[in-house]
């Protein structure tokens, strides 16, 4: 017998070094361009030089007669297995190669299968395409405009470019805020298409086994169990045969989620040719072709009395969505949640018109740590909060407090009909202007502002809406939001948990480790954390939307209770005492009053194998598939401090304070962590990262040389701080933190420029704030040098 | 025509990590390709295909260089350091323990990058400020971090070398 004799501290909340650096740090990760397999082809992909065209031919003649050719796939060959277009994940079709027409530049046209990379791309210059150019449509208004060229005319019944029209709220309750509103504050503003770029690009190794018919498919997948599912609904193949195992990831962002025509052609031609076939996207086909993000139009009003208080918000925004309607997002929501745009405010009244457009660009939208357009309503919501301050002559921060959803509201219902499971958002507040020095630097800003410097501090105190989701509300393509975990604790007392959900960088193979070792106390590094391979995981909806931690990591919880209730019986049988009499010491069970009749979670573990109880089944494990009863909703308060150059437009960024509230944090470093990625990538949207395209349709951001990211030398440094308000309904009380910054910061950055121009009546520059947009407006009123 | 064209090909000798490799290499083969493919170290990973993002960094002769844009032929006749070559046996590299201590990596795409141009400042700057260091990085690109961590385990791995020397 042992006792058990070291206090036990729990494993919440410790900054566990990470395990899966290991690998990583000696060049030993497993990334999909890593797996080679005997005889394997390569792929690569022709793509379509216009943005809309009819194709009249395609000539693969001369390609094929290149040595080391071994096929060429076109639209037609596809078509004859029904494989020329393939569902997108809401609903609506999208070409896997283009036979009639194409409509995005970077479309993908033909397929080379060769027996070397280099002669794959060789024999893509010999393809002879003859194109007819049509008139491009590169913006929704444009699309929807009288008599623009129906692009999608693929459709039956589609007779304009009209994709969706969607609404929230209660119209005639916001009609009346409004008539009796003393002030109504509006903002039109546009979230420019930006796109998630995450260091690796997409590929796959599809290996079909001509003898058994089984197509293991090595993808660059958040969602691989999702991902099996469309591929036997698309290729008609039996699911039973299908594998998909998704690798190390290389970064995510969203830009994994959806499926895209290089896997689809990379499996069929392995089916056709009964080798593995290779395909690695390259940075361009990455940029021009896969799921970006945002491109909202957004035209919206507060209504205020005088004294700040917010009565009513109406927001009207159209959603340019490329050429297919692919966001990955929850089937009943089709502008995702943008619903959320009520904020952190407690505003009676509240209407959201939405609508979506095909234009003549690449289909994506929900992308990029954006909690499925969480991150549009969030930006649009903190910058109209602050155009209001400036409005009534409040100060941002005070505007703020004053429409706070107040902390005994909670659990709180939104005009829009979103349920706040908890929130304290005065703390945050109060914390991120402490340790900016909020006041101090208002002082600062008249002192400079007399020398004609220009300094800004801009405020957002955003929620988010992540954790999809309960299964009543939440669903892609059919399959509810539920994610699962499955864990088997061995006769040694070490454990392997097996997950639906697939980590990209998110740490999960210590994180989830922690949690089961709260759960069982099992030491993090006696525990593998496996995810991504669909014959040996449970089927979960994958990893995006910062849904981990939320639906897996209460699904993990869950079953290590389950495999905790089980080891009580065990521990009673071994110490021949009542289960009731038993206690849980956080390292095993005890007799109560009786410390050291104890057994450990180890030695319980060997005996469920090797002395059960009469009757009792062997073995040691539980699965879960949880069923979220509710989304959870983190909150913050990001400040940031710049310094506009009035000469050059440009802005430097003195300080960024981000206070976080993502409930219970499992790994403190790690949290962190994933709030300064955050905060990165939010600066590279406000400051530089954009997606944009000439009148004819050319993408403008189609490598690392126009598509700017920030580099250690423009970011800035970061403070965190945080508060901590667990969720009520999650088993741990933890709300998933992995794209609050992608959310809060865009709108403190924006809001700190607009700040420091305030004062001459600018209230609006859009993203990207490039130093010469900045000129421009410092221009118009004057301020520039 | 490229059909008609035969690839020029040109024997090379290189050492990778310290061993001597002669090879036939076809004149357009890129470095990051003669190490992933023909070498099997894969810890070189392509990013961005033009010298942008630097996942693919690697030490020649010391100094950091982009192997997706360095053609194969340019290392004849030198020494060619990959992240595979970093640690010394059992023993990491203090720049791979520093990463690990400050969680500078996340996806680790870019980490071999990031941790060969740190080794190589280090080197030829054993005490760099937190300045110095994001210059020096600045060719790096990493999309999960922010940077900030990554400062730190440089600056762990100055204060490692400078207790060892």
């Amino acid at each position: 017998m042992t006792a058990v004799e070291s206090e036990h501290k729990g494993w919440l909340g410790r900054s566990v070094k990470r395990k899966e650096d290991a690998r990583f740090i000696r060049g030993r990760g497993n990334y999909i361009d890593d797996i080679t397999l005997p005889g394997m082809l390569y792929m690569a992909i022709l793509r379509s030089p216009y943005a809309h065209a009819t194709i009249n031919s395609i000539d693969t003649s001369r390609a094929m007669e290149l040595p080391g050719v071994v096929v060429v796939v076109t639209g037609d060959l596809l078509a004859e297995h029904k494989l020329a277009w393939m569902p997108t994940l809401s609903g609506d079709t999208q070409a896997v190669l283009a036979t009639d027409k194409v409509r995005m530049q970077g479309q993908e046209v033909a397929c080379v299968i060769a027996d070397d990379p280099y002669v794959a791309h060789d024999a893509l210059e010999l393809i002879d395409v003859d194109y007819d150019p049509l008139p491009v449509i590169t913006t929704p208004q444009a699309a929807l405009a009288d008599g623009a060229p129906v692009i999608r005319d693929d459709k039956d019944g589609q007779t304009d470019n009209h994709v969706y029209h969607w609404e929230a709220g209660d119209a005639d309750a916001t009609e009346q805020a409004f008539a009796d509103a003393d002030k109504v504050v509006r903002l039109v503003t546009h979230y420019p298409r930006c796109h998630p770029a995450p260091l690796e690009c997409c590929g796959c190794v599809a290996d079909v086994n001509p003898a058994t018919g089984k197509a293991t498919i090595y993808m660059t997948s958040q969602a691989p169990h999702a991902h099996r599912t469309v591929f036997a609904l698309v290729a008609g193949l039996p699911e039973q045969n299908i594998q998909i195992i998704s690798p190390d990831i290389g970064g995510g962002f969203g830009n994994k989620v959806p499926v895209y025509p290089g896997y689809v052609v990379a499996t069929a031609a392995s089916l056709l040719l009964g080798k593995p076939v290779k395909w690695i996207e390259d940075r361009t086909g990455n940029l021009i072709s896969t799921g970006f993000a945002r491109d909202f139009y957004m035209d919206g009003e507060l209504a205020l009395k005088d004294d700040g208080t917010m009565t009513g918000l109406r927001v009207k925004m159209l959603s340019d969505q490329g050429y297919a309607f692919a966001d990955a997002q929850p089937s009943k929501f089709k502008a995702g949640l943008f619903h959320i745009v009520t904020g952190s405010y407690d505003i009676p009244a509240a209407h959201v018109v939405t609508e979506g457009a095909y234009t003549n660009k690449a289909p994506g939208g929900v992308a990029y740590r954006c909690s499925f357009r969480v991150t549009e309503a969030s930006y649009f919501i903190e910058r109209l909060v602050q155009t209001a301050a400036y409005e009534l002559d409040i100060d941002p921060a005070e505007l703020r407090r004053r429409n706070f959803i107040p902390a005994e509201k909670f659990p709180y219902t939104s005009a829009t009909g979103f349920e706040y499971d908890s929130g304290d958002y005065e703390p945050a507040l109060d914390q991120a202007l402490e340790r900016v020095g909020y006041m101090e630097l208002r002082e600062e800003q008249k002192n400079v502002r007399k020398e004609g410097r220009l300094l800004g501090i801009g405020l957002a105190s955003f929620t988010e809406v992540v954790g999809a989701g309960p299964s009543r509300q939440y669903d892609i393509i059919g399959i509810k939001m539920f994610d699962s975990a499955e864990l088997r604790v061995h006769p040694t007392g070490k454990a392997i948990l097996k997950l639906g959900v697939k980590s990209q960088g998110q740490g999960h193979e210590t994180t989830f480790a922690q949690i089961v070792s709260e759960e069982l106390g099992i030491p993090p590094e006696d525990i593998t954390v496996q995810e991504g391979d669909t014959d040996n995981t449970p089927y979960g909806l994958g990893t995006y939307a910062s849904r981990s931690t939320p639906v897996a990591g209460a699904a993990t919880a869950v079953a290590a209770r389950k495999v905790r209730d089980k080891a009580r019986k065990l521990a009673a049988h071994l110490l021949e005492a009542a289960e009731d009499d038993l206690e849980w010491s956080g390292e095993g069970f005890a007799v109560k009053g009786a410390p050291d009749r104890a057994k450990t979670i180890q030695e319980i573990a060997f005996a469920a194998y090797t002395d059960m109880p009469e009757g009792m089944e062997a073995g040691l494990e539980a699965t879960n598939y949880y069923d979220p009863p509710n989304m959870t909703y983190p909150f913050g308060t990001y400040a940031v401090v710049v310094e506009v150059d009035r000469g050059t437009g440009a802005w430097d960024v003195k300080k960024v304070v981000a206070v976080d509230d993502c409930g219970t944090r499992i790994n403190p470093m790690i949290v962190e962590g994933q709030i300064m990625g955050g905060l990165t990538e939010g600066y590279g949207m406000a400051a530089m990262e954009l997606i944009t395209f000439d009148e004819d349709g050319n993408c403008i951001g189609a490598n690392f040389t126009d598509y700017l990211l920030p580099g250690s030398w423009e970011t800035p440094a970061f403070e965190l701080g945080e508060t901590v308000t667990p969720s009520p309904h999650h088993p741990i009380g933890a709300k998933g933190v992995g794209e609050s910054a992608t959310v809060g910061s865009p709108a403190a950055y924006v809001n700190a420029v607009i700040d420091a121009l305030a004062h001459a009546g600018v209230r609006n520059i859009d993203m990207p704030l490039t130093p010469d947009k900045v000129w421009q407006a410092l221009n118009e009123v004057g301020l520039a040098e | 025509m490229i059909t008609e064209t035969k690839p020029t090909t040109y024997t090379i000798t290189v050492t990778v990590n310290g061993e001597e490799h002669s090879l036939e290499v076809e004149s357009r083969l890129l470095l990051v390709h003669l190490l992933r493919e023909k070498l099997g170290l894969t810890g070189a990973h392509v990013g961005c295909d033009t010298s942008h993002c630097g996942a693919c960094t690697v030490l020649v002769d010391g100094t950091p260089t982009k192997s997706c844009t360095h053609f194969a032929v340019q290392v004849d006749g030198r020494e060619v350091k990959t992240v595979e070559g970093l640690a010394t046996g059992a023993e990491l590299h203090p720049i791979q323990q520093g990463f690990h201590e400050e969680h500078g990596l996340q996806c680790g795409f870019c980490t071999p990058g990031m941790m060969l141009a740190s080794a190589a400042l280090l080197e030829e700057n054993p005490d760099p400020t937190e300045e110095e260091i994001r210059w020096a990085l600045s060719g790096n690109i990493c999309r999960c971090t922010g940077y900030q961590n990554i400062v730190k385990s440089v600056q762990w791995a100055a204060a490692k070398m400078k207790e060892a020397s």
